[in-house]
């Protein structure tokens, strides 16, 4: 199937006009769900996700309870409707590793260990998938979680990058992933320059990856600021009505 | 499987952290070591192909068995590669019974990734009716002893298993398929050999055992081809990587890869 589809045009412009080192639109809103301590909805593309976060609360059942600091825990879920051909809701095999790694991905940043014995729960409904979604997850659950007033050390911001006719790029629409060589995504804390999340599938080269490792964490600091801004808007709007 | 608790003495954890800062490990390796490796090829008459793998006292068992099966729609002249990983109780007092759970999970995706990145199996040949009829290719993994590093030794054992397969051949007759008694070896083309490494503090070692592994932070799984480019990455672990710590990684697993590869390829070579 691979090469039936022409990823880059002559001008070097990708399928959706973008350029190599060029973000999709994002729009991140943040308390989105009245239930939630937390939450945030995002789109990147055609991507749109909702994430709540409920916590920290009592852990059930209690005997996974640790003893020195909250749980964290994930599910990522598409919903059906998500993609062209019906998903089965049952969680996939995908989706049980998606909840993991975003788990790793977001737990370096919290402060897991002021909240002994209870747990924090993040729920990100995949609404529609254009690829790129465990890190528009990542991304927007970040927000969540500092919208649900939990400590964190740093925000984390995802992006996957890859390879497209031999060329790096990135933000990785859901053809360029299925067609392209290579899809590596990363997620980190970018006010502390540390790596949370990095996977990889394709081939690539040792200078590809430095290569696609540099071109990210340019992507993760513009999403950096969005997600900083999304938070501000909330914050500095009830500021106001108090004021 | 969910794991039980796995608790580790704060001595025992300051042992290893404070050898580590001498350079040396628990078990008596350097930091970029890798423990030696010993594969036992068709150890199963009935599979079309199996291989125990053995890394220090880590033990995996793979077994591949072929189905005749439908292509997917997306790729209907290919045949089907199925991974699957089982960290059965009998591996580990840590390991439950119950359906596969997320660390299984995990390691039966990375070990697929590496394999289809790297189109390892040339899968158009285990095509036989295009878009009907295709040969279905499981790879089931068992752990069979855990200490530490499943992840290298799930992705050598799923390899070494389709290096000595051999698949029945076929005759299509008036669209009639009649599997035959002559076998032939499976079309295995490419390399995927994983290498993984644990981080304990600031310290990078290669191939953790499991004691490491329970102090780690962070894990990152690199597969290579045999051409040395990088075919899966998974970085797992609740802590952090720097970009310059990935690309130390990045070259050392590159160049472990390669010892790993030849040394397949001798022990390989030594029952043919």
């Amino acid at each position: 199937m691979k090469g039936k589809i022409c990823l880059l045009n002559e001008e070097g412009l990708r399928i959706d006009g973008r350029k190599l080192d060029q973000l999709r639109p994002i729009k991140i809103e943040v308390g989105v769900l009245k239930n939630a301590d937390g939450s945030a909805y995002i789109e990147q593309g055609k991507n749109k996700i909702m994430v709540a976060v409920y916590g920290p609360r009592e852990l059930h059942p209690r005997h996974q309870a640790l003893p020195d600091r909250a749980v964290l825990r994930c599910r990522y879920h598409m919903a059906p409707f998500s993609v062209p051909e019906r998903k089965s809701p049952a969680p996939s095999r995908r989706e049980v590793e998606l909840s993991k790694v975003i788990r790793q991905a977001l737990e370096p940043a919290l402060f897991l260990e002021m909240f002994p014995r209870t747990s924090i729960d993040v729920f990100i409904e995949v609404l529609q998938a254009d690829g790129g979604t465990r890190c528009a997850s990542i991304t927007a659950a970040a927000v969540a979680l500092a919208d649900a007033g939990i400590p964190m050390r740093d925000l984390v911001a995802a992006v996957a990058v890859g390879k497209i006719e031999g060329k790096i790029a990135l933000d990785l629409n859901h053809l360029e992933d299925q067609y392209g060589e290579a899809d590596i995504p990363v997620a980190m804390m970018p006010g502390l320059d540390q790596i949370t999340l990095l996977q990889a599938d394709g081939l690539i080269t040792l200078d590809e990856l430095k290569e696609a490792l540099k071109l990210a964490k340019n992507g993760i600091m513009q999403i950096y600021k969005l997600q900083k801004e999304a938070l501000k808007s909330k914050y500095l709007e009830s500021g106001e009505e108090l004021g | 499987m969910a794991k039980s608790e796995e608790i580790i003495p704060v001595i025992k954890k300051r042992t290893i952290e404070a050898l580590l800062e001498k350079g040396t490990r628990i078990d008596g390796r350097k930091l970029d070591e890798y423990r030696e490796i010993s594969v036992k090829f068709n150890v199963i008459e009935k599979a079309e192909g199996s291989a125990i793998v053995n890394i220090g006292n880590t033990m995996v068992i793979a077994g591949v068995k072929c189905v005749l099966g439908m292509p997917f729609s997306d790729t209907p002249d290919e045949g089907v590669l199925i991974v699957n990983t089982e960290l059965i109780p009998l591996a580990s007092p840590t390991f439950e019974p119950g359906p596969p759970g997320e660390d299984d999970i995990e390691i039966a995706r990375v070990v697929d990734r590496g394999l289809r990145s790297t189109k390892a199996v040339d899968l158009r040949k285990l095509c036989i009716i295009q878009g009907r009829r295709v040969w279905a290719l499981y790879i089931d993994i068992y752990a069979l002893n855990h200490d530490g590093n499943l992840m290298d030794a799930s992705g050598l054992a799923a390899y070494c298993a389709l290096l000595c397969a051999k698949i029945s051949k076929v005759s299509t007759e008036n669209e009639s398929i009649k599997i035959l008694e002559e076998k032939e070896p499976l079309p295995v083309q490419h390399q995927a050999i994983p290498v993984t490494f644990a981080k304990i503090g600031d310290k990078i070692v290669v191939d953790p055992c499991y004691e490491e592994e329970l102090i780690m932070d962070a894990r990152l799984t690199l597969s290579f081809n045999e051409e040395g480019q990088i075919c899966a990455i998974q970085k797992g672990g609740r802590g952090v990587f720097t970009l310059d710590e990935i690309m130390y990684c990045a070259e050392l697993g590159r160049k472990i890869s390669q010892d790993i590869a030849e040394s397949i390829k001798r022990q390989l070579e030594n029952i043919q």
